[in-house]
């Protein structure tokens, strides 16, 4: 994990005002989710000690795995306003 | 001076006549009309933040998103001097854009006349490479051609981020009119049709709406297009740009200056799900990357998750030496629509157009992995059907779909036409576990000099290609002949 940390740490990230992505209130335990905590490739999504799943939105590098993984039901999921969030420098 | 509130109208030719020479048009800002107080005035004002100039516009044509689709739009209704208006939410064109990275020409060439010389590229693609990948052992073959070494090669690694930069540019060089920094969160809908778009929380107008909006394809759904996407018809693709001594890359590669190679791995790699990896060459770079369907991985039988699996790829031994004194730079990922022809977008609605991955216009073949061309050639019929449209001033559905019809002619819909059994075929788990096993076995039993005597050749052969296993064989093979 601290290897994934590590990695995103190479990119450029600008600061996002709030966070684009989150989970519905009231899904937090939704099985749904249990598929973005393997298809995330930032590694974003944990499930916590309380068995709640918990998303980290630092980090991000808005490809929307997790909207198609989870669905709409889930996740309320947005962009980061313009000229917020990840600038890849290479692509 | 005009009064407070009261902005002068200034026509889109005056606005970039008085802007020409600007590199970066990101000291504009947008804003609603704020004229009697009225936020939904029918005219968009354009604030010059530095000069304090104000200017109302309504544009021919909105492009959403300035990847190759949406670039592609803008170059041709620029170039038929058509007002046109590229938003982008990255920093600049290609900051949010992310690809595997080998765009092959010979389809578009003709349809973007001078803009192939001095693109920047990475390498022209002179060496093709396909492993199976067992657990323990590969098997892998090579490709090369005099056609590949042609004087106009048919296929170049590029990077996104510095090749969609450079195309803005030209698109504005043809008059275009690019604003970064811009989310479109909705589009804008009066009387059943597409009116514009809400961009920075703020309303654009223009006659038509052309979605280059990407994968997840957001735009088309708020205009009622489509519906969310779904797994099973999309892939997650993760990637490290991978900084290479270019010496170290001609050598490794086996491949000259300026030129070189292009290798796709299936099996092991995404431990049986669908998907595969891929490494390009780029000039001082390698791209090493992971493809894997994002119903696969959701299953609660997927073996690890899609970091880990990166890992396990990046240290194999087939892998590891070829990376050896490299420093990754970066780490990117994107959705990939593997859904083919039966999963594209509606192409057109009234008002809107949708091109490049937003429409699904991806195409996996198993040899070839394509997408980029395939949305700089829709983002261009995209923008003929708007040309087309222009001359009688209507942009309904009807009048769009003239769309579909260029596309139909085209290389982009009869290559998606032709290979629409495609995925099904591909998808087929035997491809990802059963055969790289087997392939492997076979060749290590051949390579293998045991303490003891080596059994006969045919006996090898016939312990691994039992007569159950060319049953399969031969029912798999069916399958093929659909593609």
């Amino acid at each position: 994990m601290s290897d994934l940390k590590a990695k995103l740490g190479l990119n450029v990230f600008k600061p996002l005002p709030a966070p684009h992505i989150k989970i519905k209130a009231g899904m937090e335990r939704d099985a749904r989710l249990k598929a973005a905590v393997r298809a995330c490739p930032a590694g974003l999504y944990s499930i916590s000690e309380t068995g709640e799943f918990v998303l980290t939105i630092d980090g991000c590098l808005e490809c929307g795995t997790c909207r198609i993984a989870c669905g709409t039901e889930v996740l309320e999921w947005g962009y980061p306003e313009g000229g917020a969030g990840v600038q890849f420098r290479f692509g | 001076m005009a009064a407070p509130g009261v902005f002068p109208v200034v026509s889109a030719d005056n606005f970039r006549k008085k802007h020409a020479g600007r590199k970066s048009p990101s000291f504009l800002t947008v804003r609603a009309c704020t004229c009697e107080g009225n936020r939904v005035c029918q005219k968009s004002v354009w604030i010059d933040s530095d000069k304090g100039v104000n200017a109302m516009e309504k544009f021919d044509v909105i492009v959403v998103g300035a990847g190759l689709a949406g670039l592609a739009a803008a170059w041709t209704l620029a170039g038929e001097g058509v007002e046109v208006v590229v938003l982008e939410r990255g920093d600049y064109p290609g900051s949010k854009n992310v690809s595997g990275g080998r765009i092959y020409v010979n389809p578009v060439r003709d349809l973007f006349p001078g803009l192939w010389d001095e693109a920047p590229i990475e390498r022209a693609i002179v060496r093709e490479g396909a492993t199976l990948m067992a657990r323990n052992r590969s098997f892998t073959f090579h490709y090369t051609g005099s056609e590949l070494r042609a004087e106009k090669p048919q296929s170049y690694s590029v990077l996104r981020s510095k090749f969609d930069r450079w195309f803005s540019e030209r698109v504005e060089e043809r008059g275009a009119m690019l604003l970064p920094k811009t989310l479109v969160s909705d589009v804008i809908r009066e009387n059943g049709k597409i009116a514009g778009v809400i961009a920075g929380g703020d309303e654009l107008r223009a006659d038509a709406v052309i979605a280059c909006d990407g994968a997840l394809s957001l735009i088309p759904e708020k205009a009622g297009l489509r519906a969310p996407g779904r797994a099973h018809d999309n892939a997650v693709g993760v990637k490290e740009v991978i900084q290479l001594d270019p010496n170290l890359i001609n050598d490794r590669f086996n491949v000259g200056d300026g030129e070189g190679g292009a290798h796709l791995f299936v099996g092991d790699v995404t431990k049986g799900l669908f998907g595969g990896g891929f490494l390009y060459t780029n000039r001082d770079s390698v791209s090493l990357g992971l493809v894997v369907s994002i119903e696969d991985i959701a299953k609660e039988e997927a073996a690890g998750d899609i970091p880990a699996l990166f890992e396990a790829f990046k240290a194999r031994s087939e892998i590891e030496p070829l990376l050896r004194g490299g420093k990754t730079v970066e780490y990117g990922t994107h959705v990939i629509p593997e859904g083919g022809y039966r999963s594209l977008c509606p192409l057109v609605g009234d008002g809107i157009l949708v091109a490049g991955d937003s429409a699904g216009f991806a195409l996996n073949l198993g040899f070839t992995v394509r997408g980029m061309e395939y949305a700089m050639a829709s983002g261009h019929y995209a923008a003929k059907a708007v040309i087309e449209a222009k001359k009688t001033g209507c942009y309904d559905a009807a009048a769009l779909a003239v769309y579909q019809k260029l596309l139909e002619e085209s290389f982009v819909l009869k290559d998606f036409r032709t290979f629409q059994e495609t995925p099904k075929v591909l998808s087929n788990p035997h491809l990802f576990g059963h055969y790289p096993e087997l392939a492997g076995n076979l060749l290590r039993d051949l390579y293998t000099v045991p303490a003891g005597p080596k059994s006969p050749i045919f006996t090898t052969l016939r312990r691994h290609l039992t007569l159950s296993q060319l049953w399969t064989m031969l029912m798999d093979a069916k399958e093929v002949t659909k593609i």
